[in-house]
């Protein structure tokens, strides 16, 4: 414990805390004068207009109203795409390589998690449980699932990749394309050979599904209820959670620091007496079981999931990283952040701001013209020249 | 030591004088037979399409491959093809395929920028002439589904040709559009852009259906037009087949030979291009680019105009393919151009061979033949077997208890993994590794080590 | 040229040649002895769609059984040939040819994405081969005036105008239109639009989504605009999991659907939030079990044999294959127990009156569209999902398609 506090201090150990403060008002803020600004000067046009006769109200007071809670929707979904970009960001610093199939591993921890739950549900230990035995099985659900997980992002690696580890860098790559579509085939051949079913869904216990209101905003003749539930507030916590866990994993541990070893120089580092093989697969198990949690957290938080669920949310959660300076774990978080924001607001507004001409189906688009956008202006990401604290 | 000797001295003899000769010319008449007596055999339609191997494989003279390879393909096969129409429709699509993997092979294979998106080109061609050769023009105010009936076409049919050559213009933009930006970054982010810019065109082609609508959004652009055919060449085509066929052939079996014959002419304006290519000064540039970029710099490479180059030249095959895709179909929708066909591509690609081009055609033979024939079939004949009440002799297992859930036609995504990995651990080099590449390969880089 | 290629490939082609001598191709049909008929099946058994595909599948699987009989007594083998089109026109086309050559195929139930069945009946018209549809609501698919396309479920420009007339009489004034972005949800939503409007009211919203699990940037709009209806076009995968986020968000209006909503799943999903605020309804043209006794007995077969409940259009399936049984039996009938010809099928499948399947009562007009659906607009009674087939009709309407 000395040790521990010598090279890695209080401070330091909470300081992705201050940072997402920082990253989550600072581009709250710039977003927010962006959309308040745009509504401004639409006041005026048709889509003003339209939004008056509808609503009775103007664009601006509409856009204002709404926007704490377009604020609070980016910020949860931000950091469900900020947890799976941390596994890339991992895998990408240690091995210069896009673990592509990040995504199938996502969809495995929802579905381990999910089909846990189910079974729980099955035994009747989910039906009268007090909140706090609640939480626990959701906590022994997350466990288990980041386990497995990890367990099947280590086993990949050693079958898929680790033989090509000195292969050209496409090769890994197109390896990785194969193992995404292997894992979603054949989740899809173990679920209907055992459940029979394509959706899964989440168990309705707890009290996951509450809402806390904050405020009561009136608009014209409706009133616009502020509300979170308590399972974004779970997926938040749980995040921050798993941010500090590994930043203190990373630079305060012995294994950190030989991860850190690896990612800089594979070959000194298994001069200095690394065991190179041994720290990937660490570095696999760890980003795969970050990447199994937000997976049991995406499911808690939207229900329903199926063997394809994790295509999109991973190939957002790339480009979070992109966006971030892949290989930064700081990066990988603010691109998360920014990323969801972004998204959340196209969806909310791009059809009240166009009159309707485009609507919420472009948000998808968003993602990956931002990731176009991203690479010719910041080739190396928003915080991309920060390399020291490469993880 | 026995078989081994053997396995040599047939191997010689084989290969040696007039043997080749004959080896081939027996395949071809072996498989022609036995296709025109069993029309729906699969594997003897697999016999024949093999014949192709045969001539790659044995060594004859170049004359010789040439003359053989252009009876099967422009004679042998239009005529069996219209025989069974399903045939025609497998080589058709393995030459659309064969097409687009040898554009993608320029790009991935010469190149060395994995392009995920490709499809997004395909798309590009295709949408063109289904907007210029279809009503889509005089349905752009309404909402889809709610055109009235019976509009004008904008274009006639014959202006498809054209469209061919606009269409690579097009999708060669296209892709020095989205190549300027990002080709400067690195293989692997390139890789991850070029997803999106696919799923980006999708996405587009699903939704620009207001505030205009230019795409008919997910019902897809139908009726297109396809280009004229004279009367005097089905006539024509009928005399000198009709009775080797059975019976006379219609104009729409015609349009698939021609769509057919059309697609071997672009596949060989893509051989003759990229080989011309692969030895010039491009070629040689796009080579140090895919095993060095650095040093290809420092030996005063211009990477991003050769870059460029590579993606302007592989996209603008991928545009002519979709328009001819287009008018074949006459009809196109935005689930033609899934994710899933761009992996299926660079699945061919790998299978065959990055960089060789008779790997290239193979690969996309394969990888088609596997899809529409071989798993189809699998899966009918277990679906037979459960109908009926075999039983599998030593385990005593009744078919009929055997679960849908296995068929194999189901597991396409599993089949492609598979393919993916396999190939990159065992065979980096694919099926027929280019004449280039296996040099290098042998040299540096020894798969499996570790 | 490697040598261990030549000698692998010689190999293989040994191999194949006498494998071929010894086995007969899978494709030349029964041991029995009998006359082999075969019906094709096509749709999506594999990506992500293959969750309805695979159970259209089941459904004309489990038609065959237990409808089959006649034809069995009648001596011919009749086998279903399932055919895999991936929700992909490529595929869709190549086995459209697969199945036209295929002389013992004469009929074909397909397909679930308008946008592969469109181009493969063009295959099925040139070849005379009837095709009953059991899930292609588009237009065009009927539009064109193929003699061999039917199909046994509504038009998207009914069914939208269905749900648009059930909200007009329930006395709604506003509605939030959203659809799936396929050409089935957005054929319906478009429809519902049109129909909503020209019945006075308000549309509050149009927006499309391709989205499958976060909807909230779609559920801030229709909070702000806090319509009397939500309409969805589109399939219960979304639609549960949209309308009980909007209804945890605190929404208290009504969410109305389509067909693509029938499914135990949504109560699954969505629970109790379908009951909340002034309930859930959808329109259908299948009535519910309780009405339809036959339905009752379709969804505990298909449980018994397939191990799961049936997935939307897996009874369309089941009654596609029906007509299609039935159209082969009256065609043999009048060839005098012979193979009937493909066209025979055809005409009399066209001209089958009043065949009672389990999804209602058919009878073609002349391009193929059923003369008068009767659709039922049904209300979510219970938020378990094994007392989905209790939900309530609320409302019957027998309307007749367009004019061809």
């Amino acid at each position: 414990m000395r040790r521990f506090f010598k090279n890695f201090t209080m401070v330091e150990l909470l300081r992705p805390l201050g940072q997402m403060a920082v990253f989550a008002i600072g581009s709250a803020a710039i977003l927010s004068a962006v959309a308040l600004g745009l509504a401004l000067l639409l006041n005026n046009t048709a889509a003003g207009q339209q939004v008056a006769k509808d609503m009775g109200v103007s664009l601006f007071t509409y856009v204002l109203v709404n926007l704490p809670q377009v604020l609070l929707d980016g910020l949860t979904i931000g950091f469900v795409y900020a947890a799976v970009a941390l596994g890339y960001t991992m895998v990408y610093g240690v091995l210069q390589f896009i673990n592509f199939a990040h995504s199938e591993i996502f969809a495995i921890g929802a579905f381990v998690g999910v089909e846990l739950l189910i079974a729980f549900q099955g035994y009747g230990l989910l039906n009268n449980a007090s909140v706090l035995m609640d939480y626990a099985f959701l906590l022994i659900a997350l466990v288990l699932c980041m386990a497995a997980a990890g367990g099947v992002a280590t086993l990949v690696e050693r079958v898929a990749y680790r033989p090509l580890r000195h292969a050209p860098r496409l090769v890994p790559l197109i390896s990785a394309i194969g193992v995404s579509f292997f894992l979603q085939d054949a989740i899809r051949l173990t679920e209907s050979l055992t459940t029979g079913q394509f959706n899964r869904i989440f168990p309705t216990f707890g009290n996951f599904d509450q809402r806390i209101v904050l405020a009561n905003l009136p608009m014209g003749r409706t009133t616009i209820v502020l509300s979170i539930a308590i399972k974004s507030l779970i997926v938040i916590v749980a995040a921050v959670f798993m941010l500090i866990a590994l930043n203190y994993f990373v630079n305060a541990t012995k294994s950190g620091r030989a991860i850190r070893a690896v990612a800089q120089d594979q070959a000194t580092a298994s001069l200095m007496g690394v065991n190179v093989n041994r720290i990937i697969s660490m570095t696999f198990l760890v980003g795969g079981a970050l990447g199994g949690a937000a997976g049991l957290m995406f499911a808690m938080k939207f229900t329903r999931i199926d063997a394809f669920v994790g295509f999109y949310p991973g190939l957002k959660a790339f480009t979070a990283a992109v966006l971030g300076g892949i290989g930064n774990m700081t990066g990988a978080l603010l691109g998360g952040i920014v990323l969801g924001m972004l998204e959340t607001f196209a969806g909310t507004y791009l059809s009240i701001f166009t009159n309707g001409a485009l609507g919420t189906e472009y948000k998808d688009i968003f993602a990956f013209a931002i990731l176009i956008l991203v690479l010719i202006f910041r080739p190396n990401g928003l915080l991309g020249e920060n390399v020291s604290q490469k993880a | 030591m026995g078989p081994t000797t053997t396995v040599k001295l047939y191997t010689q003899r084989m290969q040696r004088g007039i043997w080749p000769y004959i080896v081939c010319i027996l395949h071809v008449l072996i498989g022609t037979a036995w296709v025109y007596s069993n029309p729906r055999s699969i594997i003897a339609f697999l016999v024949l399409i093999s014949s192709f191997a045969s001539l790659y494989y044995f060594q004859t003279a170049p004359g010789f491959k040439f003359a053989v390879g252009a009876v099967v393909a422009l004679v042998i096969m239009p005529v069996l093809g219209v025989r069974n129409i399903f045939y025609l429709e497998v080589i058709f699509q393995i030459s659309v395929f064969a097409a687009l993997a040898l554009g993608l092979n320029i790009v991935v294979g010469f190149a060395g920028l994995l392009d995920l998106g490709y499809v997004a080109f395909y798309a590009v061609g295709a949408y063109m002439w289904a907007f210029f050769g279809s009503q889509q023009f005089y349905v752009l105010p309404y909402a889809p589904g709610s055109q009235p009936a019976h509009l004008p076409f904008l274009l006639p049919g014959d202006f498809f040709y054209l469209f061919i050559f606009l269409a690579i213009g097009a999708a060669a933009l296209m892709g020095i559009l989205l190549g300027l930006p990002v080709l400067r970054v690195r293989g692997d982010y390139l890789a991850i852009v070029t997803l999106g810019f696919g799923e980006l065109i999708r996405v587009l082609a699903n939704n620009l259906d207001k505030p205009l609508n230019f795409t008919n959004g997910p019902q897809g652009i139908t009726p297109i037009q396809r280009p004229s055919m004279p009367p005097q060449i089905v006539d024509g085509f009928n005399l000198i087949f009709a009775r080797l066929i059975g019976h006379a052939a219609d104009v729409a079996a015609l349009y698939n030979v021609m769509f057919y014959l059309l697609a071997l002419v672009i596949i060989l304006v893509i051989v003759v291009v990229t080989r011309r290519l692969e030895d010039s000064k491009i070629g040689r540039a796009w080579a140090a680019i895919r095993e060095d970029e650095t040093a290809a710099i420092a030996n005063g490479v211009p990477l991003v105009k050769m870059k460029l180059a590579a993606f302007a030249a592989g996209a603008s095959f991928a545009g002519a393919m979709g328009a001819l895709l287009s008018a074949s179909r006459t009809f196109v929708s935005p689930e033609s151009f899934s994710f899933m066909q761009s992996i299926g591509v660079l699945t061919m690609v790998i299978l065959g061979g990055q960089g060789s081009i008779p790997g290239v055609i193979l690969g996309a033979a394969t990888v088609t033949i596997l899809n529409l024939q071989v798993l189809q079939g699998i899966s009918l004949y277990l679906s037979q077997l459960r109908q009926s009440d075999a039983v599998i002799p030593i385990i005593n297992f009744a078919w009929k208890n055997l679960s849908t859930q296995l068929d194999p036609a189901k597991y396409q995504r599993l089949l492609f993994g598979t393919i993916l990995i396999v190939m990159m651990i065992f065979r980096p080099g694919g099926m027929i590794p280019a004449k280039r590449r296996q040099r290098e390969l042998e040299t540096e880089y020894t798969p499996g080590e570790d | 040229m490697s040598k261990r290629w030549f000698v692998v490939f010689s190999v293989l082609i040994v191999a194949s040649l006498a494998f071929t001598a010894c086995a007969p191709a899978p494709s030349s049909g029964g041991t029995s002895g009998k006359t082999v008929i075969k019906i094709a099946t096509q749709s999506p058994l594999s990506g992500d769609m293959s969750v309805v595909g695979v159970d259209i599948k089941n459904g004309a699987a489990l038609a065959l059984t237990q409808l089959g009989g006649p034809l069995k007594d009648m001596g011919f083998d009749v086998q279903l040939a399932p055919f895999d089109d991936m929700g992909n026109p490529d595929t869709g086309v190549a086995n459209s040819k697969q199945i036209v050559a295929d002389p013992s195929i004469l009929c074909v139930v397909g397909h679930y994405n308008s946008g592969v069945q469109i181009p493969s009946s063009e295959n099925y018209h040139s070849a005379g081969l009837a095709n009953v549809s059991p899930a292609n609501t588009n237009p065009k698919v009927t539009t064109r005036g193929y003699s061999e396309v039917n199909r046994i479920v509504g038009r998207d420009d009914v069914q939208g105008v269905v749900g648009a007339d059930f909200a007009a009489t329930q006395g709604k004034k506003s509605v939030f239109v959203i659809h799936d972005k396929t050409a089935y949800g957005q054929g319906i939503a478009e429809f519902f639009q049109k129909e909503a409007q020209a019945k006075g009211m308000t549309v509050a919203g149009f927006e499309g989504t391709e989205e499958k699990a976060n909807f909230d940037s779609l559920i801030t709009p229709i909070l702000a605009a806090n319509p009397d209806v939500v309409y969805f076009g589109g399939m219960y995968s979304q639609s549960a999991v949209l309308f009980k986020q909007a209804r945890d968000r605190g929404y208290k209006g009504m969410f109305l659907s389509d067909d693509g909503f029938d499914s135990s799943d949504a109560a699954k999903i969505a629970g109790q939030s379908l009951l909340d605020g002034t309930g859930t309804y959808y329109s259908t043209v299948s009535g519910p079990a309780s009405v339809y006794p036959d339905t009752a007995k379709f969804i505990t077969d298909f449980k018994a044999a397939y191990g799961s409940d049936p997935q939307p259009f897996a009874a369309q399936g089941y009654d596609s294959m029906g007509i299609c049984l039935k159209g082969i039996e009256t065609a043999a009938k009048a060839a005098n127990g012979e193979v009937p010809a493909r066209s025979a099928v055809t005409e009399a499948i066209r001209a089958l009156k009043d065949y009672k399947g389990i999804t209602g009562t058919f009878t073609f007009n002349s391009i193929g569209d059923v003369t008068t659906a009767k659709y039922f607009v049904i209300q979510v009674v219970s938020p378990d999902p094994a007392k989905w087939s209790s939900n309530t009709i609320t409302q019957t309407l027998d309307i007749a398609p367009p004019a061809p």
